[in-house]
Order: structure tokens, then sequence, then C-alpha cells
């Protein structure tokens, strides 16, 4: 028996609603960076789910393009990331500021 | 023939552009050579002109040569032609005949200035302006020729920019003032050419002639009273002529051809050119008299209290000016055409005559009160000023005399009060002309000085007057009276005089100036050279002392400057500053600058949501998502 369309929707809704929450509310660069891997995968299931459902494979595509986006993400995300180390010796994004006027 | 006319214009034109171009590469005689070179070739166009025309049927003696047609718009058109007349070939004859002549003298009275080639070069474009303005058969082509003649004016008048001294301030500021006041006249005339064309449908003098018919006397008179207004801003008329004694600034030569012989005629010869328009309008010619009465008599009182020579003659040009617009102001168009060709005669004279003065006097001094008994020490010199004078003065049978006493005899028919103005005038004239002969030539040397290093002028500078002094004298048998040969030869031009003055009233009137100019010079004898011991000297100072209560006016210039600067000029000045300060500054710039102070005050204010916390940007990125969706979904 296959498993309703509608549980994969909830289920990426929930993981979505995880990651937003923690992009929202965390400090720490790198959890930050693993929320938007959340935020994106959940996003991920969605399009593979109804991809299932509607027996069309756009979704399936756009599913890798989205992988591939975000590991160039991750990438340039982290080497900014690892810039930042160097210079304060700090991951905390409250004391990231310098984008202020 | 005649289809070669414009090259009366190529000639000087070429002139002004080789010296312009190729003349730093001339020597002084070079330059000199081209210059007057084209003013005396236009001078052998114009005589051919004159012979081409006589050759022709009196009552064919109009030609136009059209060259190109120069503006064409709708139903405007201002063709670039030539109108040959009696009137123009007259006036080009005048121009180009004294304009040689005054080019030959300054290239000995300019010798070692600096600038000797842009003096040529602005002489030469003066002709070429001048000769527009003649020759133009439509009111277009002599605005072009107006305005032109006005700038060679201003450029000459400020040609020696760099000077100050204290008789006339900075000199550029006289060339600034002549331009300015000229403008006011230009307006007038720029206005009443957009009153004939709507009123009359075209700019060419010819066809304005013929439908002038068609214009009310309403407009005719505010197109001839704007006319006046031009003709006295050009001509140096009343209320307009204070750039003229200024304009003394420039160099002697300009004094005489600019500002004496050609182009302060240009009003007149705008007149006398408009006047189909002015017959239709007699009020407004009324008026025209009486400004060139008022001011021949106003700028006589002036001339005669002036120390400096050549101040007393250019307020002598004002007064002489007055008298030829008095003449076209009763109609007399052909006297007072021929007032102006007699005046360009003896007034270019006795410019010249006072250059020499200047030339041959240490620190070129022209105050008379410093000079006395030149005559020994330049006798050419005063040889030649005196037969100015006394054809200035109108003493028979001089030219002066008959062109003077032709347009009184036609303002006696008119009006016997502008007559008696005009009389008196003359008797100022007299005076005030000899005051000066005999100030400046004759009687003791009041300062040795300047007596021990006077000299006479080279023959480069005498030459050409005793041309002039020539035609001084003889000028008067162009239109003698009751012969009358140039009042005939205009008449193509300027139509019939409506009077014909009786014989006897011509003599009465001719014996009556002949004794006020004698009078006048009689007086100056007695008043300058005799002791107030003698009878006659006694006799003078007597009469002389009655108007005595009157010098310190006629000395100030009747306060006509200080009005202008307290009435006019000063609240003007008041009014731009004003609007420098309040208005541009104020309204203008504050407009600009407000625009600018909101942006920055809006973006200060503004910046501060930029606080640097990635939190923040990533909330407001949520909730820009966020009211994206619900504005789909509810919205949607």
């Amino acid at each position: 028996m296959m498993l309703e369309t509608s549980y994969y929707l909830v289920l990426a809704a929930l993981i979505f609603t995880v990651g937003a929450t923690g992009v929202l509310l965390r400090r720490n660069a790198l959890i930050i960076f693993m929320c938007i891997e959340m935020m994106l995968n959940s996003v991920n299931l969605t399009l593979i789910a109804l991809a299932r459902q509607w027996g069309d494979l756009e979704g399936q595509i756009f599913v890798f393009m989205i992988m591939a986006v975000a590991a160039a993400e991750v990438a340039v995300g982290l080497a900014i990331l690892i810039a930042n180390v160097r210079h304060r010796k700090s991951i905390n994004i409250d004391e990231i500021n310098l984008l202020k006027w | 023939m005649l289809d070669l006319a414009w090259l009366i214009l190529v000639f000087p034109a070429l002139g002004a552009l080789i010296n312009l171009f190729i003349g730093d590469r001339l020597k002084e005689r070079g330059i000199q050579v081209v210059a007057s070179g084209a003013v005396l070739l236009s001078f052998v166009v114009s005589l051919r002109l004159f012979f081409g025309l006589s050759g022709l049927d009196e009552h064919h003696r109009t030609v136009t040569v059209h060259l190109w047609d120069w503006i064409t718009i709708g139903s405007f058109r201002a063709p670039a032609a030539l109108l040959i007349d009696p009137l123009s070939v007259t006036m080009a004859l005048i121009v180009t005949g004294v304009g040689a002549l005054i080019h030959i003298y300054a290239g000995g009275y300019m010798h070692g200035e600096r600038n000797y080639q842009r003096f040529f070069v602005y002489l030469n474009f003066f002709i070429l302006a001048m000769l527009v303005l003649i020759l133009s058969n439509n009111f277009v082509g002599m605005f072009v020729g107006w305005e032109g003649v006005g700038l060679a004016s201003y450029l000459l008048i400020g040609f020696y920019f760099d000077r100050h001294d204290e008789s006339y301030g900075h000199y550029a500021d006289a060339g600034k003032k002549a331009f300015l006041v000229n403008r006011i006249g230009d307006f007038g005339m720029m206005l009443a050419v957009f009153l004939i064309w709507t009123g009359v449908g075209s700019v060419v003098f010819e066809e304005v002639s013929q439908g002038s018919g068609a214009l009310a006397t309403g407009t005719a008179t505010a197109i001839c009273l704007l006319l006046l207004l031009a003709a006295t801003g050009k001509s140096a008329q009343l209320p307009l002529f204070v750039w003229l004694p200024d304009a003394m600034a420039g160099p002697t030569p300009v004094s005489a051809l600019i500002h004496a012989a050609t182009m302060v005629t240009a009003g007149i010869y705008m007149v006398a050119r408009t006047h189909f328009l002015w017959e239709l309008a007699p009020m407004a010619g009324s008026l025209a008299a009486w400004v060139g009465g008022l001011t021949a008599l106003l700028a006589a009182t002036i001339a005669l209290t002036q120390v400096d020579l050549k101040k007393i003659l250019a307020y002598s040009t004002i007064s002489q000016l007055g008298y030829m617009m008095l003449g076209v102001g009763v109609g007399a168009y052909a006297f007072a055409i021929f007032h102006l060709v007699t005046h360009a005669f003896f007034k270019a004279l006795l410019f010249l005559a006072a250059g020499n003065v200047m030339h041959g006097l240490p620190d070129g001094e022209l105050d008379i009160r410093k000079m006395g008994n030149l005559r020994a020490k330049m006798p050419t010199t005063y040889l030649l000023f005196v037969i100015g004078a006394l054809a200035l003065a109108g003493f028979p049978p001089l030219s002066g005399f008959f062109s003077k006493d032709g347009i009184l005899l036609h303002v006696a028919n008119h009006n016997i009060l502008l007559y008696l103005v005009g009389l008196f005038t003359a008797l100022l004239t007299a005076f005030y002309s000899f005051r000066a002969v005999f100030m400046a030539f004759c009687g003791e040397a009041r300062d040795q000085h300047v007596h021990e290093h006077a000299h006479e002028s080279p023959a480069v500078m005498t030459r050409p007057l005793w041309v002039l002094a020539i035609l001084a004298v003889v000028g008067g048998a162009l239109n003698l009276p009751l012969v009358l040969t140039m009042e005939h030869y205009l008449e193509a031009a300027v139509g019939k005089p409506a009077f014909h003055p009786s014989v006897p009233m011509e003599l009465v009137l001719l014996a009556v100036s002949a004794v006020v100019a004698l009078a006048g010079v009689g007086l100056a004898y007695g008043r300058y050279l005799k002791s107030t011991d003698s009878v006659a000297g006694k006799l003078a100072a007597g009469i002389t002392g009655l108007v005595r209560p009157m010098e310190p006016i006629a000395r100030n210039r009747w306060y006509v400057d200080e009005i202008y600067a307290a009435w006019i000029v000063g609240p003007l000045l008041g009014l731009s500053n004003w609007f420098t300060q309040v208005v541009d500054q104020g309204v203008v710039d504050g407009a600009v600058n407000l625009v600018g102070q909101a942006n920055l005050y809006l973006g200060g204010a503004l910046r501060k949501v930029h606080n640097g916390l990635v939190p923040t940007y990533a909330l407001s990125l949520f909730c820009g998502v966020v009211a994206l969706l619900l504005w789909f979904v509810i919205g949607g």
C-alpha cells in the first residue's frame, strides 16, 4: 500500500517550521546553516511527494537543481564563516554586524 | 551694372576676414592697405552704382537686386536683397567715402598701437554692417545691420578696455553703456517690425509702402512711435542720448566715423526710409520734431560748458542729430539727409582735427583749458579745425549753412516755436564751436608744458582732412536753395516735400540764419579773445552773463545721468539684486536644495532599519514571505 501524499506534506511542513524557527531564533551560524538545509530539504520532500502523486518528473528535476544550489550555497556560506572565524574568533551572528549603517 | 551691387558688401567683408586671419603676418602697412583698400573699392562700387542709377529714367530709380531667399516661413518672406535707390546710394557714398578717408587717417593715428590689427578688423566689420543697414530692402535685413553696427560700436568704444581715467571711468563701461542704452531702442525697432508684419503682412519696404494704406491711424502711430524710440537710441536723441558722450572713450577715428559721420545717422536714415509710415502718423512726426528740437537745444547748452574737446564735439553731434530729427519730423526728409551728408563731412573733419590735437599734445591732452595758441604749433590742423567749425556754425556759404537753413525753413512753416528753438540752438552752435577754436588754438598758451611739446601731425593724418575740408566748404552746392539738386534727386526715394517756400521767405530766413551764425561767432570772439575792458569784451561778457546762472546745470549735463541713475538704474539694480538674492537664491535654488535635504533626511531616518543583525534581516524576509503568501492565498 502507498502512503497518502498528505502525510509527506505534513512532515515537510513540520521540518520547514523547525528550520525556519531555528533560523530566526538560534545565534550559532553553523546551526542556522543546518536549519536552512532543513528548510530546503523539506521543500525537496514536498516536490518529490507531489511528483510521485502526479507521475510527473518535473518535480524531481527541480529537486536536483535545489540540491546543486544548496551545495554551492553551503560552500560559499562556510567559506564566509571560516573567514569570519579567522578574523573575529566567533560564529555568533549577533557579533557579525558589519552590514549596518 | 547694378547687378554687381553685392560687391559693395564683399570688399569690407573680405578686408575684415583677411586682416582677421592673416593680419598678424602683415605689417602695420599691410593691414592698413587691406583695410583702406577694401573700403576704397566699396566706394568705387558705390560710385558706379550712383552713375548707374543716374543713367536710369527719373521714375525708375528704384532697383532691387535680389541675392537669395534668406528667410521664408509660410507667407513671411525676408529676402537677402539690396535696395538701390537715390537714398541708399547717397548713404552708401557717404559711408564708404568718409569711411575710406577715416581708414586712411586711422592708419597714421593708430600707428604703433597695440591691437592695430584688431582695430582694422572691427572698422571693416563696421563698414560691412552699416552697408547692410542702408542697402537692405526689408526691415529684417536692416535690423541685422542695425545690430551689427551696434556691436561694432560697442567693440570700438571699448577698444581701450583696460584703461581707466577720471573723465570716462572704466573705458569698457562706456561701451557697455552704449550697448545697453541702444538695446532699449532696438526693442522699439523689433516691436515696430512685428506690428508692421501683423498690420501689412510684409517686411519688404516696397511692399509695406504699397500696403501701408491698410494700416489704421492708431497702428501707424504706434509703429512710428516705436520707430522713434529706435531712432532716439541709435541717433542719440532724448531720452536715450546719454551713451554718445561716453562713446568718446573710443579712439578718435572711431568717434569720427561711427559716432559722428555714419552710425548715429542710422536713425535719421531709418525714418527717411520709412517716410510712408510717418506720413500716416502726423502726431508721431510732430513728436519726433519736438524730440529733435529739444535734443538740439539741450545738447548745445551742454556743449557750451564742456572743457574736453572731444566731448564738445560729441554734444555738438547730438545737437546736430537733433536738427536732422527735427527735419524728418516735419517731413523735410531731403533736407535732413542733406544735413546728414554735410554733417558727415564737417563733423568727421572736426573729430579728425581734434584727433590731430590729441595726437600732437603730450599724454593725448584734450582739456581746452590747458591749450591756447596751438595755432603756432599746428597751423594745418588749426586751419582744418576752423573750416570745420565754420561749417558747423552755419557760416555762409559753407555747407552747414545751407543744410541747417533748409531744415529751419521747413520747421518755420511747421511750427514757429520750434523754429525759434532751432534758431537759438544755431546761435549756441556758433558760439560753442568758436569757443573751442579760440580757447584751443588762439589767445595765449595757458600750459607751457603742453605748448612746448605740441607738434603737427604727419601727412597721412592731414591729407584726408583736406579732402573733408574741401567737401565741408563746397558741400552746400549739393543742394543750393532754389536749385535743390539733391532734393530732386532724392524724390524717387522719399517723395516730394509737401511744402515749397516762397522766394522772399527763403531769402529772409537765409539772412536771419547768417546773422545768427555771425552773432554767435562774434560773441565767442568778444568773450574769449577780447579783454573785458574793451567794448566788444564788455558786450559779450554782459550777454553771456545773462545766462550765467544756468551754467552749473548745463555743466552737469542737466543731471540727466544722475536722474537716470537714481530713477531707472538704481531701482532696476535693486530689482535685479532682489531677484538674485530672493527669487534665484531663495526660491529657485531653495527648491533644488529642499529636494536634496529632504532625501538626506529621509535616508537618515530609514538607514536606522539596517542594524546589521542577521536575525533581523531574516525575520523581515520571513515576514515578507508570509505577507506575500497571505496576499496570494487570501487576495488571489
